[in-house]
């Protein structure tokens, strides 16, 4: 297959050569420096992450990706760390991100994720990236998703992302993951509560984790009936049961969740690219209904059955196209972040020279010209 | 954030069998308030998963916390590890109950400043941002290059080649 | 000999609403005179914005009757000492009967140096002793496990099997020396090393004095030598309560500990509050088995920190007291006044002694001493000046020790009981300090509990934030720590001399080892072991099948694993 070159900045740099060939080589160390580098978009990192998925990843297709998301306490950790355990038993490789909160007050961040998974780490089967949330506030770091995609290149046929989890609405996940798996607790109260911040929306599984608790049953049940409410008025509206996320809007990178909306006259197997895979008039499967699943993180209970929940919810999203019209959007809002990123680079490059706005503000104070013309004007330079 | 900017990445770790986490803790408060990006451990590591965490996250500088006496054996085989996975370049310094003798013993091993009880936080946090300013200096600005190759396979290797254990 | 005779009130003979009435407009007058003090106070420069403990409290800069004012009355809220609410002291004399037990804790290398080490010290006064074990025996690792790796012997002493403790007591008479051992995530096994070794003197365990810390709950909170999950190892601790109220009546199967906790970085009232709640729970729990609290709360003993600041801790101690006897009384029904009354051993603070200027920390260790003895504790260890360098030298050991010796034969601080007693300060501070955890029972109330604090990692960010806050302190110089952020001239670096654990020692505990698993009689190793296996199953009080292990000399790890494959393993909560 031909690719083009890459005309947004110049070729991969020399000094990125060597990580490029680590990756390949199963270098544990270069793996961890390209990701710094995707993830400090430093010189050359689209050229890097272009040569990555140039070449692809270790030829088994595409990760699957599962996001993990919840409120603070849902013991989020754990439930990764259970999971990555149970995958790496029956001998395969996985890649885990964890995001925690960057401070606001001095741009540094205190990552601790890592104390629960740290004990796997040794293991050659596992890779383990902390993210500080740099001031993004979806739930994942703005580089996310594109260090997923060194991961995936540098073969790890699964990945686990875990959201920051401090309660702020983190529906950015959605826009990220295969599958998103959502953990309440018994004690984070009115599991409704929990629903409002637009979790609903979004959640493929849910976890009741910690459900040795008291409780627990209870909450089982609240989720059921809220899943419950929410079919009859898909049933009514005809809104996607199977995702509420309209993946129409994510490819456009608008808001996600909030349900509803729009939403309400996007037919069921309707992408931005037009039906997709497996779907349409006919053969097209049942919608997928989220799962209430129940768990003891920290004791491993409960983990084989979310991960078959997940293994069923991705033979679903084969078969209705559901996972092709995921990565669609995907790689459509992965053209318009790089899109959208590369102008404003140009801008401010533009606006770097202040003879540049210097000449602009003249033509105003001469007259004769406006803001929206001076911006009409620069604009061409841009192109 | 800008593209292009970095923030210092720190492991925070606690090696050995000693749980006294309070200076681990406080430093890493510290070096979060100071801007930094710490990963914290855990208590009860051994160096091996220090190395391991230091690897996959790509730091800058791994911060030991060594209270229990233990510090002769631990800084070297840490050092030692990560020269073994091609991390030459990390620092690895850290604090605890060491002694004068042990300190310059250890600085002549290759271990950076090790700060004893009651050091202000500002001075370790000072001492790392002089010290990654030099290595940013002497890179010419240059994206970090990979030194020594061959050990440490990635996931994906190992279990293609079976060396998955 | 002369007495000072005082223009004393009438008592009770007089007319009840004419003396109200004159009490009343005697406080009528001083809080006239006092708002008038204060303004002259106020007036006149302070050379600091504003007093507070290093626990943050507000000190100001008087106290007078007017502070004990809305307080209740002299017996009900102080009484008399060795009476409930035992606020002057857990016995009646205190220490004009008897001193306090100075009990220095020492422990390093192999039990053959260390046993040396308990013969000095027996010759040279101490009246108790005190095992430091070293840290792969605190998380139930033996001396020859993978994860001991340079560790053996270096913070204290290394016991893998009940042959170590034998030869740690060689020639001590355990029926009459007592012993305290500071262990807790393996308690349940070294206490059984120690029964073992006491049989093996011909010592019975009925005659058994001393105590095992045993204190798992501020091991999650704080110190972070834990081996099992919380229920399962509170299990075992209530299996001993079961077991010693039986057969060690001396004997205290725990120490309920705050000085962990205050060493973490909390403050005085934290201590005091998250001790005591942690105690209560072990209540709780023996209760909750089916014990009568009078069977077991009698042997509940309590371990503080002592802290700088010279006031907070005597209020500390007398407020223990106080919240112990009514909580135990008034709470849990417990009618014995032995279960009232809260003993407690206590240790001046390591976290205090500085590294700069280390002989300055014989003075802070003096103080602090002093305040223990006037909290009134039943046993005391003083910190060496070099601990914060290294392990004590022999010399720096002995100091500690004359440190009080001096208090107790020379200063006359322990002639009469509870001397702080009436202060307007110290009664307001200990008012002030019960009311503080009063407040913290409820916040740990609503949080579900202790165990459920401690899950949600409540307790450790607490602690840490606590922690930030002093050293913060510290940095920004509020707060003066001489020879560290003040006076630091005259701070050239002194060579003290340190003891050095030789690595050797490591390789030897090896080697016994080694020789430990080819002589014994390996087949009652295994069946001894698969029968704790299936006790840890089934739920039987588990000290007669580790005893019988102990006796089979399984190692420490061996019959920590035997526990484990049933309890499990903890794993610190993320809390950041």
């Amino acid at each position: 297959m031909d690719f083009p070159s890459l005309p947004l900045e110049p070729d991969l740099p020399p000094s990125l050569q060597p990580l490029l060939e680590g990756i390949r080589s199963g270098h544990r160390l270069s793996l961890a420096r390209a990701i710094s580098v995707v993830e400090n978009e430093r010189t050359g990192f689209q050229a890097l992450l272009h040569a990555l998925l140039v070449s692809g990843g270790a030829g088994k297709g595409p990760a699957a990706r599962v996001g993990i998301t919840g409120p603070p306490g849902a013991g989020k950790s754990s439930l990764v760390t259970a999971m990555a355990r149970t995958h790496m038993e029956a001998g395969e490789t996985v890649g885990v991100v964890a995001v925690d909160p960057t401070s606001p007050y001095s741009g540094g961040a205190l990552l601790g994720d890592r104390i629960r998974m740290n004990e796997l780490a040794t293991d050659p089967r596992i890779f383990i990236r902390s993210m500080a949330s740099r001031g993004s506030l979806g739930g994942l770091a703005t580089t996310t998703t594109e260090v997923l995609d060194v991961m995936d290149a540098a073969g790890f046929p699964r990945l686990l992302v875990e959201t920051v989890g401090v309660g702020q609405t983190e529906l950015e996940i959605a826009g990220t993951a295969d599958t998103v798996v959502v953990v309440l607790v018994p004690e984070s109260g009115d599991g409704i509560q929990a629903m409002k911040a637009g979790l609903m929306e979004i959640a493929d599984l849910f976890v009741v984790n910690k459900s040795d608790r008291p409780g627990a049953d209870r909450l089982v049940r609240e989720i059921r009936t809220a899943l419950h409410y929410r079919a009859a008025d898909v049933g009514r509206t005809s809104v996607p049961a199977h995702h509420g996320v309209d993946l129409a809007r994510v490819g456009r990178g608008e808001s996600r969740g909030n349900g509803a909306g729009e939403g309400d006259t996007t037919k069921p197997g309707k992408g931005p690219e037009g039906e997709g895979k497996g779907s349409g008039a006919t053969g097209r499967p049942e919608p997928w209904t989220p799962r209430v699943l129940q768990t003891v993180a920290h004791a491993g209970e409960g983990v084989d059955e979310l991960l078959l929940a997940i293994e069923e919810h991705r033979t679903w999203m084969e078969a209705s196209g559901e996972l092709e019209r995921r990565r669609l959007a995907r790689t459509a809002t992965r053209i318009r972040d790089v899109l959208d990123r590369e102008m404003k680079r140009r801008v401010r490059r533009l606006l770097a020279d202040p003879e540049v706005m210097g000449a602009s503000l003249d033509a105003i104070a001469a007259g004769g010209s406006t803001p929206y013309a001076e911006a009409a004007r620069l604009l061409e330079e841009l192109t | 954030m800008n593209a292009g900017e970095q923030r210092v990445r720190v492991l925070v770790a606690k090696p050995g069998l000693d749980g006294h986490d309070r200076g681990a803790k406080v430093i890493a408060s510290a070096f979060r308030d100071a801007g930094f990006e710490v990963i914290y451990t855990g208590l009860h590591q051994t160096p091996e998963m220090i190395v391991a965490a230091a690897t996959q996250e790509d730091v800058d500088v791994v911060a030991m916390s060594v209270l229990s006496g233990a510090h002769m054996t631990l800084f070297p085989r840490v050092k030692a590890l990560l020269d073994e996975a091609g991390a030459h370049d990390i620092l690895l310094t850290g604090g605890g109950i060491i002694p004068e003798a042990d300190v310059r013993e250890l600085g002549e091993r290759g271990i950076g400043r090790l700060f004893g009880p009651g050091s202000p936080t500002t001075e370790a946090v000072a001492y790392i941002r002089s010290w990654y300013q030099e290595r940013e200096a002497a890179r010419g600005q240059e994206p970090s290059q990979v030194s020594g190759q061959t050990s440490g396979q990635t996931a994906g290797q190992a279990s293609e080649t079976g060396a998955g254990g | 000999m002369s007495t000072v005779e005082h223009d004393l009130p009438p008592t009770s003979s007089g007319d009840l609403a004419a003396e109200i009435e004159r009490k009343d407009a005697e406080l009528a007058e001083l809080r006239e005179r006092l708002r008038a003090w204060e303004e002259g106070a106020a007036a006149t420069p302070s050379r600091h914005d504003g007093f507070t403990t290093i626990s943050g409290r507000e000190i100001r800069p008087l106290y007078t009757p007017m502070d004990r004012a809305e307080a209740e009355g002299y017996l009900d809220g102080i009484g008399l000492p060795g009476e409930y609410p035992f606020t002057r002291g857990p016995y009646a004399t205190m220490y004009r009967t008897r001193l306090w037990t100075m009990r220095q804790f020492a422990g390093f290398a192999s039990a053959e140096e260390t046993n040396e080490r308990y013969h000095y010290l027996l010759k040279n006064g101490q009246t108790g002793l005190s095992v430091a074990f070293d840290f792969p025996t605190l998380m139930g690792y033996d001396s020859d496990h993978p994860r001991s790796l340079g560790e053996v012997g270096v913070c204290g002493v290394a016991i893998s099997s009940l042959a170590d403790m034998e030869t740690l007591f060689d020639g001590i008479p355990l029926d009459r020396v007592s012993v305290s051992m500071t262990i807790n995530g393996p308690a349940i096994i070294l206490f059984c090393f120690y029964v073992a070794a006491a049989e093996k003197q011909g010592v019975s365990a009925d005659q058994l004095r001393g105590t095992v810390q045993n204190d798992i709950l501020k091991e999650y909170q704080a110190q972070h030598a834990w081996v099992f999950p919380p229920e399962p190892a509170l299990r075992a601790i209530v299996d001993m309560f079961e077991w010693c109220a039986e057969h060690t009546p001396k004997y205290n199967p725990i120490s309920i500990s705050g000085y962990h906790i205050r060493e973490a970085g909390s403050t005085a009232g934290q201590e005091l509050a998250f001790t005591l709640k942690n105690g209560f729970e072990y209540v709780e729990r023996g209760i909750a088995r089916g014990l009568d609290v009078d069977d077991f709360a009698p042997r509940l003993s309590f371990f503080f920190d002592i802290h700088n600041d010279f006031f907070e801790e005597i209020a500390k101690l007398r407020a223990a007291r106080r919240i112990w006897a009514r909580t135990l009384k008034e709470k849990y029904g417990a009618k014995n006044p032995e279960s009232w009354r809260l003993r407690t051993h206590c240790q001046t603070a390591g976290v205090t002694l500085t590294a700069q200027q280390p002989e300055n920390n014989i003075a802070r260790v003096a103080y602090q001493a002093m305040a223990a003895v006037l909290g009134g504790t039943q046993s005391l260890h003083t910190n060496s000046m070099d601990e914060t360098l290294a392990l004590p030298t022999e010399k720096s050991v002995r100091i500690a020790l004359r440190t009080q010796q001096i208090l107790a034969y020379e200063t006359g601080v322990p002639n009469t009981i509870d001397p702080l007693a009436g202060s307007y300060f110290v009664e307001r501070m200990t008012d002030e300090m019960e009311a503080e955890a009063e407040e913290l029972f409820e916040q740990i109330e609503s949080l579900g509990g202790v165990v459920p604090g401690i899950e949600g990692g409540w307790f450790q960010k607490e602690i840490a934030s606590a922690a930030m806050r002093q050293q913060q302190e510290i940095e920004s110089q509020e707060r003066l720590i001489v020879g560290v952020n003040a006076f630091t001239d005259g701070g050239e670096k002194v060579e003290i001399e340190t003891l050095r654990i030789d690595p050797q020692v490591e390789v030897r505990q090896r080697e016994r080892m080694a020789q430990l698993r080819e002589t014994r009689d390996a087949e009652a190793v295994q069946r001894t072991l698969s029968a704790l296996t299936e006790a840890a199953r089934s739920g039987e009080n588990l000290v007669p099948r580790i005893l019988d292990c102990a006796r089979a000399y399984c190692t420490l790890y061996e019959i920590r694993f035997a526990m484990e494959e049933v309890f499990g393993a903890y794993r610190e909560p993320v809390f950041f």
